[in-house]
This record gives structure tokens, sequence and C-alpha cells, in this order.
């Protein structure tokens, strides 16, 4: 009885090609990211066993395991972690439970934000001429991991302040006005209630450090070393970096090593990053406002 | 006005800040830290300029010259012949390929957030929400890995070429790392245009494909340009994907098939060999300042952006 007009037609055919555009566009942009760890995973398969993961490359890399670029990055990912964590949470405590509105905070937002934009070799240049030249460090698991440090700063800063931010502010109203001090309100009201939000950024940060290169490209990480480091002033060696020496710098190597190289630094990160996830949704549920 | 009547009627010794001369001495100690933290990232930014201008300082003075290192494209550092610190070829490498990646990665990337934000259903939206996380987190060298393993190949089938690792191998990397930050940022910037615009419109029968263009994408005009600036920031500062994937020659590439190669790789390939101290370190010391100040720019303009939208 009553019949769309062509216009209004064409109004519907358009709408469902829009829909279904975009959701064919999504579906395919994501598609790879199923597509890379799916094919890692059936090219470097055959290579990965028990041996290769605890043994030392052999015959000029060409052989053996990645024993040693696993504890490499071991050992950088907690030194970095223990300098940016608390740095990066006094920085958030100090913008979310002291600072005023002011020309203050925002010049500490505009550089918080330019760190995180900060290219990663630019950092590396940073790390060079500060810690390993200045400092003295010489290149050393120190340095690289000060520079990764400095590199993490701003994610830890960002992902501590929204969860402090999180807090309700009622909370803090209640702990002043019942006379704690503002520190004991941060110590005994703010932190308890945001150190799950905390964790999950810092966890974050270590699988995000785990897979920098540029950054440590220079200030601690060697092509090869024939042994482990002993202390943080020796260099190490890294899985990002081997995983670069191996695929562009080293010729003869089987095809199947670097495919398992990459897998084992995909499946390290990805598995940091799902403690992180599930870090967040255990503490969502839990969360008392 | 009212509110300077109700501090006046406090007491004075009630105040919080008159408050402080009673805390004890550790307790003032730690609240300095905390202060002292909240600078820490102000002390660092200034410190990572200070250093780069320190060690590029000798040849900023000494050796350059304006129109030689923005307008040569020979970059012979350790030629026995002429020396050049020409960083053309390098600026257009760069500009190149974080051009290419964004023409690819921004209408895609805004598509995607436009869906995730507007049509996906709320389960379909965490689902691809974990999938942008781990795209976030692959690593760019093993970006750089697949460049050569995999879109190298598949480069050099497609299109009939001699080499795969070339411009567009770069910017198709480039983009799909980019993507992430750019449909976050993006998706964050419509999810903020407030629901009762998409209400008033709908009411009035427009239909979603109107509302999105006519009423969303004007209101989170500026968010959406932030998400491509941030992809651009992205872009520029790459170092590993794309060292391994331009093919690292320096030439001005003539077509998107021919090899390039970017500011940042540069810096990466040649820092290693380069004696600390001599003319070839701090000339790629200089090179760390032109990409601070490039990233500098952007950054800022995004935050301009997205501080315009909030206002």
């Amino acid at each position: 009885m009553f019949k769309p007009s062509i216009h209004l037609l064409n109004k519907d055919i358009r709408e469902k090609n829009f829909k279904n555009i975009l959701s064919l566009v999504t579906f395919f942009l994501f598609l790879p990211a199923l597509g890379i760890i799916f094919w890692l995973f059936i090219k470097g398969y055959p290579a990965l066993s028990w041996d290769f993961l605890t043994q030392d490359p052999i015959n000029g890399m060409t052989a053996g395991g990645i024993f040693p670029t696993i504890i490499g990055t071991f050992w950088l990912v907690i030194i970095s972690v223990l300098v940016s964590c608390p740095m990066g949470v006094l920085a958030a405590l100090y913008l979310s439970e002291y600072a005023k509105d002011g020309k203050l905070t925002r010049i500490i937002r505009l550089a918080i934000l330019n760190l995180a934009g900060v290219p990663s070799i630019v950092h590396a240049l940073f790390g060079l001429g500060a810690f390993v030249l200045f400092m003295n460090m010489g290149t050393s698991i120190l340095a690289a991991s000060f520079t990764l440090a400095v590199m993490n700063l701003p994610v830890i800063i960002t992902s501590t302040l929204e969860s402090l931010k999180a807090v309700p502010h009622s909370y803090r109203e209640a702990s002043w006005n019942v006379g704690a001090s503002r520190l004991q309100t941060i110590r005994y009201i703010v932190l308890p209630n945001s150190y799950p939000g905390i964790l999950t950024g810092v966890v974050f940060a270590v699988g995000r450090s785990a897979g920098e290169t540029a950054a440590i490209l220079f200030t601690g990480v060697a092509f090869y070393l024939p042994f482990l480091p002993s202390t943080v002033f020796d260099q190490c060696m890294a899985l990002s970096m081997h995983l670069f020496t191996i695929s562009t710098q080293v010729v003869g190597v089987p095809e199947a090593y670097p495919f398992a190289t990459a897998l084992v630094l995909i499946l390290l990160i990805l598995s940091v990053n799902s403690i992180a996830v599930g870090l967040r949704t255990y503490f969502r549920v839990k969360r008392k406002w | 006005m009212e509110l300077k009547a109700t501090e006046t009627a406090v007491p004075k010794a009630m105040e919080w800040r008159h408050r402080k001369s009673t805390k004890p001495k550790s307790e003032r100690i730690i609240e300095f830290i905390i202060k002292a933290g909240g600078l820490s990232s102000i002390v660092l930014i200034i410190a990572i300029l200070i250093f780069i201008l320190k060690e590029s300082a000798p040849f900023l003075i000494k050796r350059f010259d304006f129109s030689e290192f923005f307008l040569s494209t020979e970059w012979n550092p350790a030629s026995v012949v002429e020396i050049k610190y020409g960083i053309l070829a390098l600026l257009v490498g760069t500009l190149l390929v974080t051009i290419i990646s964004m023409l690819i990665a921004v209408p895609l990337g805004l598509a995607c957030a436009f869906y995730i934000s507007e049509f996906c259903s709320p389960q379909l939206r965490e689902v691809y929400k974990i999938l942008i996380e781990f795209l976030a987190a692959i690593p760019s060298v093993v970006w750089g890995f697949i460049a050569i393993m995999m879109i190298n190949p598949l480069i050099i089938h497609t299109f009939d070429v001699p080499i795969g690792l070339n411009i567009l191998n770069a910017s198709i990397i480039l983009a799909l790392m980019s993507l992430p930050l750019i449909v976050s940022v993006g998706e964050d910037a419509l999810r903020a245009v407030p629901e009762t615009y998409r209400e008033a419109a709908e009411g009035m029968g427009a239909t979603k494909w109107e509302v999105a263009t006519r009423v969303l994408l004007p209101a989170a005009k500026n968010g959406l340009m932030a998400a491509a600036l941030l992809g651009v920031g992205r872009a520029l500062g790459e170092t590993m994907a794309v060292l391994m994937a331009t093919g690292h020659s320096i030439q001005i590439p003539e077509s998107i098939f021919e090899p390039g190669r970017t500011l940042t790789a540069t810096i990466a390939a040649e820092l290693g060999e380069s004696p600390k101290g001599g003319e070839h370190y701090q000339a790629l010391f200089a090179i760390g300042l032109v990409l601070f100040v490039l990233s500098f720019i952007v950054n800022l303009s995004a935050d301009y952006l997205i501080r315009g939208r909030k206002k």
C-alpha cells in the first residue's frame, strides 16, 4: 500500500552498504593480527624445542639456542621497571593528589606527552649521551635499562594517573574529614584502592620493554656474547636484538631459526599482556564502586 | 563570590596549608619526594634535548651548513674523497613512508573506529579491543621481520618487481603499526560525542550514514585529526621496522617500488660504526635533533587539537 520512494530505497541500500563495508574493513584489518601469529607459529614451530630455549647459540649464531638472549631480556626488563615504576607512580601521585590546575601542571602534561612521542632511536641517543658517556656507566645492562625506563615512564605515569583518578573523590574527602593528612589519605585510601590499575599498567610496560630494540641498540646490548652477564655493568644479549641480528646481519641461518625466535618473542609479550588483561578484568569485577 | 565568603568563614588554622607546619618531618620529606617526582618528566625531556645538543654541538658549530645539511642529497660521512652531510634524501624517505602509510592507515583506521564505536555489538567490541591491544603489542623488530619474510615476497610476486624491500613495503608495515593507535584514539573521540547528538539526529529521521557523516564527523573532527597526527608521530619515529623494510639505500626514490632510507634508520645503522666524538657521530646526533623537533611539533599539534575538543 505504502511504497517507499526511489529516494528512500536508495537511502536504505546505502545504509546497508555503509554498515557492511565498515564491518568488512574492520574484519580485514584484524585478520593480519591473527594471520601473523598463525604464520609465525607454523614456520617457527619445527625449530622450537626445549634445547632451543636452554642452549647457547653456536656456529656464529647459525645453530644452537637462544638462552642468553632470554636471560638478557629478563635483566633489562626487570631493572627498567624497578626504576621507572617508583618514578612513574610518584609523578602520577603528584599530578592527581597535589597539583593544582595551573601552568606548571599544564607543562608537566605536555612534557609527558612529548616524552611518550619521542622516537625510540632518540631515546637511544639520549641513553648513549647521558648514561653511557656522561654518567660513565659504559655500554652496560644498567645503561640500557635506564634508557628503557625513560621510555616507559610516560606509559606508567598515564596508566597510574588513570587508576588514581578512578578512586572516587568522596573517599578522599571522607578521609580528610576524619583528620587524616594528605599523605595518610594517599597511603591508606588512594593507593590501596588503585594498586590493581597501577599493577596492570606496569605489566603492560613490561611487555613493551621486552620487545624494544632501538633504545637498547647502543646502550648495552651486544650482537653476541660468549658468556652470561654476571653484574649490571656487563653487556648482555636481548631477544629482540637477536631477532634483528639473525634476520638481517648473519648469513646462512636456517629459515626456521629466526621464525622460532620471533615466535618466542611474540609469545613472551603476548603472555605478559594476557596477564595484564586478566588482572584488569579480575579487578574490574572486584571493584567496590 | 559565594565561594570566597565561605572560605573566609573557615578559621585560619583549619585550612590545610596552615596545618602543614604541624606535620611530622618524615611526612614533609615524603611529600617533597612526591613533588620532585612530579617534575621528573619535565627534567627528562629537557635532559634529552640538552644531551643531544651537547653531543652534536661541535658539528653544529664547526661543520654545519644549512644548505648542505638540508638541501643536499649526498650523505657520505665515510667518504675518502669528499665527506658530505646532506640529509635531504633521508628526510624525503622519512616523509614518503610517513605520508604513504598514513594514506593507507588513516581512512582505514577511522572507518574501523566508526564501526567499533557506532555499529558493533558490545561483545564484538570487546573482542576487537583485545585484538587492537594485541596488534599494538607486537614489537617493531617483529614487524621488520614480517616485512622481510612476508611482505617482501608478496610485493615481488604481485607487482613483478626485482626487490620487495622498498618504500611500499615500509609504508604497509608502518600503516599496520600505527593502525591500533589511530583506531583507539579515533574511537575515544567518537565516544566522546554526547549520546544526545545521535538521538537528536536519529529522532529527525537521519540514517546511520547521515548521523555519521553530518553529525559525528564534524563533532569529533578535532579528535579524529589528533588520532591521525598521533599516527604520523608514530610513523615518523619508527626505527627498526623501517630499517629492515625500506631496503636502506640512500637515494630519493622515484617510485614506491624503489628502496629508500629514513632518518631514524640511518642513526640506527651507522651510530655503532662511527667513532665516538667524531664528526660523523656528531652529525648523527644532529639528525636526532631534527627528529626530536619534528616529533615535538607533531605531538604539540595533536595535543592542541585534543584540548580544543574539550573546550
